[in-house]
Parts: structure tokens; C-alpha cells; sequence
């Protein structure tokens, strides 16, 4: 031994979890839902697929490279971002689109704010909810090869029947990733084991959106309404995928089950009061702003100061 | 009022004991001069009371201690007394320090007649405590005998025994508690003798089975002492969560164990006050792991205090690799030591050599806002935030943000994924706020 040794502060030793792992993991479990979208809807939901992913992530490199940045993209949370995106696109959209979106989910939303951590509102929703003002007739057209007319819920907005069955493992019309409930379900089971996403805020949402139902719906303990109102839509991929976004939820416990039952009323109102059938987008876009007012009334109470059994 | 025998919050970092628990204590005599940092607890130095070329002998007094919040040090050899010079320990700090060369004749003072607990006084205790220069040996140093002398004596209800050693890869208190319970226990005895209502508990980490079977066994007969099991998590050995876990009561920053009506003392200090009361021998010696994958022959060893940090690491083989980083403690909240020529002071409980240096190799990334920092904060703080606001430097929104609640454990930075320093920077912001606190004052 020679010279000086390294000094630092404590702690001397670090958990083997790291930013990028998370990511991958979300990937990871995406791809069910990413599959099942392909499989299902055919070349064109591949190509969406690539086309958000790829512009997402050259969209990061060239903005740190022109503000001379170090690059994040090994991060992969523009990957994760570019897929969310692209589950979030009808499957016959043209391809020019995803590119739009998924440039505009990174430069703007994210990025220009401060990059990773500092975008106050999910960017693969904001890019969304971009696309769908901007490009209304192309995001609402869900016509595609597999599947013709509306989606289910806007066949029960109607007074229209839908095929719980069908919602439940898949079989609908609707965006790339949001109409198969299994493999959402199952993606999210694999999040949950490893513990990078709990059920704290896809639980006060479901339970309060159901609430919601049976309370203002007009139908009461309606089963079949209520399960197509839970299948369809981006609820489940909302519910577990989105809302649950580290970066745009609130931190503390207490500020994501209010968080939850915020999403749940406003989804609600969206889809019993509203003019489009969906809104589980806008309910969190509009969750998200106020999370900086959420996480101020939540603010916990330290050890010895009342928050210990907390 | 019974504890939940754990707390909210805390970690399960890689443990590392395997390696040294098995090792009983080994004596370890000093070969080259030895260092007495005037300051090695909290409060004011202690001043000396020998100089250059006395002769001192084994237990003599060298230094007395500076006031009520101070404690006194004592030779651990026979010697002379070679100069009086800053010194630098552990922290990095140089010390004013008493520098004696080893005759190697280990020549003792004479500590006078012993007599059982029971002919003690209160006084007399508290006395011999504090002439032996006892102070918490589990890191903060604070004089023993201050902790033992709160305001109202009657309304303590617990004095607990930190069994806990929660630090990864520390076996010291492991192997004190399997080799010497009953000095343990005795030492437990000589403080309850001081609080007339209070119980005593020996909290011990579940991970400990057989301390707790040797403690449960030998206390079979005493209902005034019970064991306490509790769940293995780190920090389960910070005083506040322990006091929680192992009594339900809460404490915050501004409170002192005793205004939950409880003493708390490390394993290795409450030997100490068995030593001082019932042996009249002064705090001379400490158990020390030294131990890391760098170590060649991890062990436990009884080092006089004073004793240099190289011969330390001789006794344990040398390195079998070249260590990253040294740490003095454990790798949660120890230091990190540049230089080995330090001497072992009364707080150092162990000697960490990591070949692999966690730290310099994660670069600290964007927070993401994970949360996971304030799932493990025991404080039940939100660590991430209060990063950022020690990066702006703004002390008020520190303060607001009950960032003095922080117990400085490591739990955030050792779990961030982000690999930030979070606990520095909590850390540094209370420095300066207390610096500020104490300016006012």
C-alpha cells in the first residue's frame, strides 16, 4: 500500500440497484403488452413501435449533443418513454406521427425542463395529448386491418353491448398497448415483485375510479359496466404504467393515495360526464400538475415528531 | 408500554460478519509508541497532566478531564512519555496528543481494593465512572457518567443495552457478548443500580440467536433485566429507533433518551463500566474487528488503547490484496482513512479494508424521485429533498423540511439508484446549521 487512500463520506457501500436497471425492467415488462399489440394489430403497430422508440431516444442524443451535454440516453428512460408512447397510438397511425410524438415527448416535455427527474408531467402523455389535439381525426381513428369501428367504450357510451371477454384478454379495438388487461396485468406483477412499483397508486385509483362508478355512473353495482369500464380504455395501462411514473407522482406515501383517489374521481368524471368516452390521459396529466400541491400537504412527519409508525 | 422490536424504514445491506464472528478476541500488545488523542469523546479535550519524560505505568492517569463534559485518559503501557504534539486521528483532524514510548514492561499502578455492587453508593458509582474515563464506545463518545446522571433519576424506566450492531461486518460486540455475558450483564447491574425504577433491557438483533440464548439462560433468575429480540435491520442499533423498538417511545431530535425515560449504552461501554466499578481499572482497552475482503486473517482483537492502526492490521495477516479504502467503523457510518498511522481512541470499533470502492465507482446521476430513499429513511424524512435543497445551500427550507431530524445512518445514499451523495449532503447542511445555532447562542 502507497500514498494516500480514497476518503468519502458515508455510507462506504451502495445497493446494486441503479437508474438504468429500473428502466430495463420497465422495458421488461412492456413487452408483453408490446407483443400482444403486434401480434394483434400487425406490421404497422411494429413499425409505430420503432419509430416512437427510435426518434425518442435520437431526439435525447441530439439535444444533450447541441447543449453540449453528456449523453443520458444509457439511462434508457427515453426507450421506456418512446414505448409508453407508442402503446398509447392508434395502430393504423401513419408512421410520421410517432416521430412527432415521440420528438415532442422528449424535447419539449422532458428535456427542456431540465431532462430526467425534472418534467412535471409524464412525456409520453403529454406527446399524447399533443398528437390527439393536433391530429384529432388520425388519433381517434381506430380503424385498422383486425378491427373496425369504435372501441368498447365507446360502444357503451352508446348504450351500445361490448364482449367483456374480449376486453379483458385483448381482442378490441383501441390503442397498440391498452386493450389486452392480461398482459398489462402481468407486466405489472412482474414490477411489483421486484418492488420498482408497489400498488399504492394503481390500487386508490382503481378502487376509487369504481367507487365512482357505482356512485355517479346511474347504472349502481352494475358488474358487466363496471368490468368493461375497468378492461377498456387506458385504464389498467394508466393505472400501472403512467400514474405510477416516479418522476411525475408524488414521493411521499401519503401524496400518492391521494394521488390515486384524485386520478380515480377525475377518470370517473371523464367517462360518465364527459363528451369522449375516454380520459384516464387527461386524468393524469392534470394529476400531475398538481402533484407539487399534493406533496405539500402530505409532507411527513419526521421520526419522534409524530411520523414514526408511519 | 411494549416496543414492536423494529422501526419503519431501514435497510439489508450485505453483512459481512461470516467472515470474523467466529474469531474469538485476541490480545494484541503494542510494539511501536503509543498516541493518546486528548480529545476522544465529545465535550471538552482533556488536559495532561504528565509531561516529557515522565514515567507512567499501566492505568495511570495522563490526562484529566477538561470539565463535567469531558473524560479523563489513562496510560494502557508503561512507559515514558516521549512528547506532547498535535497528532492526527481518525477524522483527519491533528489532535493535540500524549505521544508514550512502550518499555514493554507492562508495569501496572496499583487500582486499590475492589468490593462488591452492593456497598456502592449512587455517588460512588457515578464517581468511579467517571474517573475511569468511560465514555460511549459505540461511535459518539459521549462521557458515560453524564448519560448516567439525568435530571430526575426516578423517572427513568429503561437503561438498554445497544446489543443491536447493526454495521455490517462489525463482530466486536458479537463476540464480547458470546465470550464475557456476564460482564455484560454486570455492567448492566452497576448502571441499574443507579434508577430505582428502571428495568433493564438487552436489545439484541435477531441475527444473534446464541447471544440471546447465553443472555436468556444466565438471567433466568432476574426479573429485573429482560432480553429483547429484535428484528434485524439496520439502523437498528441508531438510539432513537432502538429506544423505539425496544419500548414504543418516540424521540426527535431536540430530546435526549432520557426524556423518554431511558439510558441507552453500548455493549463495549457498559464492560467498561463494569471495569471501572467493580475492578476500579480504568477504560484501557477496546475490541476491535479489523476485518474487509482485503484483510488476510480477519479478527477480533483487545487493543489497548492508543495502539497504532498499522500494527492493527499486521496482527490481522496484512492484506492479502490491495485495499480501495480503509474505513475506521463500520462501512455505514465509519470514516474513510487516508493515512494509517492513527491511533485506536476510544470510539473505534473497527478497522474496515474493502478492495472494492462503491463509492468512487457510481457516478451520482439525475434523481428520478424513486421515493426509495424516504421508504428507507428511518428519520421519515425525504432525503432527495432535502439533497436539493442543500445543493441551494437555503438552511430555512433545511430546517423546515425537518432536515435536523437526520440521523446521518447512510440509508438514503447506500439505496439511491441514482447513486447520489444524499447523506453528505444532509450531512454537511446540519454542520452548518448547528454551526449557526451555536453562534447565536
Amino acid at each position: 500500500m502507497s500514498g494516500l487512500m480514497k476518503v468519502s463520506s458515508n455510507p462506504h457501500i451502495r445497493a446494486a440497484i441503479t437508474t438504468n436497471k429500473i428502466m430495463l425492467s420497465v422495458i421488461i415488462a412492456l413487452l408483453p403488452t408490446t407483443i400482444f399489440g403486434v401480434v394483434n394489430f400487425g406490421t404497422n403497430a411494429l413499425i409505430l413501435v420503432l419509430a416512437t422508440v427510435a426518434s425518442a431516444v435520437l431526439a435525447e442524443w441530439c439535444f444533450c449533443k447541441i447543449c453540449k451535454k453528456k449523453s443520458t440516453i444509457g439511462d434508457l428512460s427515453a426507450v421506456v418513454t418512446g414505448l409508453l408512447l407508442a402503446l398509447n397510438l392508434p395502430p393504423s397511425a401513419p408512421w410520421w406521427i410517432a416521430v412527432i410524438g415521440g420528438v415532442f415527448a422528449i424535447v419539449v416535455v422532458k428535456m427542456l425542463f431540465g431532462g430526467l427527474g425534472q418534467n412535471f408531467m409524464n412525456p409520453a402523455l403529454g406527446a399524447r395529448c399533443f398528437l390527439l389535439i393536433s391530429f384529432t381525426s388520425i388519433m381517434t381513428n381506430f380503424d385498422c386491418d383486425a378491427y373496425t369501428g369504435a372501441t368498447p367504450l365507446a360502444v357503451l357510451k352508446e348504450g351500445g353491448a361490448v364482449n367483456v371477454y374480449d376486453m379483458v384478454i385483448g381482442k378490441t379495438a383501441g390503442t397498440i398497448g391498452e386493450t389486452s388487461m392480461v398482459a398489462i396485468v402481468l407486466g405489472a406483477c412482474f414490477l411489483i415483485i421486484l418492488g420498482v412499483i408497489d400498488l399504492r397508486i394503481p390500487g386508490t385509483y382503481i378502487v376509487s375510479f369504481v367507487i365512482f362508478l357505482v356512485l355517479f355512473s346511474g347504472k349502481g353495482l352494475d358488474f358487466h359496466y363496471i368490468s368493461a369500464n375497468l378492461a377498456g380504455g387506458g385504464l389498467m395501462l394508466g393505472a400501472f404504467f403512467m400514474a405510477t411514473d416516479y418522476v411525475t407522482r408524488p414521493i411521499t406515501k401519503k401524496g400518492q393515495y391521494v394521488f390515486g383517489i384524485l386520478l380515480g374521481v377525475l377518470t370517473g368524471i371523464f367517462r360518465v360526464f364527459g363528451a369522449s368516452a375516454e380520459g384516464v390521459s387527461y386524468a393524469i396529466i392534470i394529476g400531475n400538475l398538481l402533484v407539487p400541491l399534493i406533496e405539500k400537504i402530505t409532507y411527513p412527519k419526521a421520526f419522534g415528531r409524530g411520523g414514526e409508525k408511519s | 408500554m411494549a416496543g414492536k422490536l423494529t422501526f419503519s424504514g431501514g435497510i439489508h445491506p450485505y453483512d459481512g460478519k461470516d467472515i470474523s464472528k467466529d474469531k474469538p478476541i485476541k490480545d494484541v500488545l503494542p510494539k511501536g509508541d503509543l498516541v493518546y488523542p486528548l480529545s476522544q469523546h465529545i465535550g471538552a479535550p482533556a488536559t495532561p497532566i504528565v509531561k516529557k519524560g515522565d514515567r507512567v505505568l499501566v492505568g495511570q492517569k495522563i490526562a484529566e478531564a477538561g470539565g463535567f463534559v469531558s473524560a479523563p485518559i489513562y496510560a494502557t503501557v508503561s512507559g515514558t512519555v516521549k512528547a506532547i504534539e498535535p497528532r492526527r486521528v481518525v477524522v483527519g483532524d491533528n489532535v493535540n496528543s500524549i505521544i508514550v514510548e512502550n518499555d514493554g514492561q507492562y508495569e501496572e499502578v496499583d487500582f486499590g481494593p475492589c468490593k462488591p455492587l452492593e456497598q456502592h453508593t449512587k455517588e460512588e458509582i457515578i464517581k468511579k465512572i467517571q474517573e475511569a474515563g468511560v465514555v460511549g464506545m459505540g461511535g459518539a463518545g459521549f462521557p458515560t457518567h453524564v448519560k448516567l446522571s439525568p435530571k430526575e433519576p426516578d423517572k427513568i424506566d429503561y437503561v438498554i443495552v445497544n446489543c443491536a450492531e447493526c454495521e455490517p461486518y462489525l463482530t466486536s460486540d458479537y463476540r464480547r457478548m458470546i465470550e464475557e455475558p456476564e460482564r455484560v450483564i454486570g455492567g448492566l447491574k452497576c448502571s441499574l443500580a443507579l434508577f430505582d425504577n428502571a428495568k433493564g433491557i438487552l436489545a439484541v438483533e435477531d441475527n444473534k440467536p446464541d447471544c440471546i440464548a447465553k443472555f436468556k439462560e444466565l438471567l433466568k433468575d432476574e426479573d429485573r433485566i429482560m432480553v429483547k429480540a429484535l428484528k434485524t435491520k439496520y439502523p437498528q442499533g441508531a438510539e432513537r429507533q432502538l429506544i423505539y423498538a425496544s419500548t414504543g417511545r418516540a424521540i426527535n431530535s431536540d430530546m435526549l433518551p432520557s426524556d423518554a425515560g431511558c439510558v441507552v449504552n453500548n455493549v463495549d461501554t457498559v464492560c467498561a463500566i463494569y471495569g471501572a466499578v467493580l475492578e476500579n481499572r480504568p477504560l484501557m482497552y477496546r475490541i476491535v474487528t479489523v476485518t474487509g475482503d482485503a484483510i488476510a486473517d480477519p479478527r477480533n482483537f483487545r487493543v489497548r488503547i492508543g495502539t497504532n492502526y498499522h500494527e492493527l492490521i499486521e496482527e490481522a495477516g496484512g492484506f492479502k490484496q490491495e485495499p480501495a479504502k480503509i474505513v475506521s467503523g463500520g462501512p455505514m457510518m465509519g470514516f474513510g482513512i487516508f493515512d494509517l498511522d492513527v491511533p485506536t481512541t476510544k470510539t473505534a470499533s473497527a478497522l474496515l479494508c474493502l478492495t472494492k470502492d462503491d463509492v468512487s465507482a457510481c457516478e451520482p446521476s439525475a434523481c428520478i424521485n424513486c421515493g426509495m430513499c424516504v421508504e428507507v429513511c428511518p428519520g421519515r424524512v425525504v432525503p432527495s429533498r432535502l439533497g436539493k435543497v442543500a445543493e441551494r445551500g437555503d438552511k430555512e427550507a433545511f430546517v423546515a423540511m425537518n432536515g435536523m431530524e437526520c440521523c446521518e445512518c447512510g440509508c438514503c445514499s447506500f439505496i439511491c439508484p441514482a447513486k447520489r451523495p444524499l447523506t453528505q449532503q444532509i450531512k454537511s447542511m446540519r454542520k452548518m446549521v448547528l454551526e449557526d445555532r451555536r453562534k447565536k447562542k
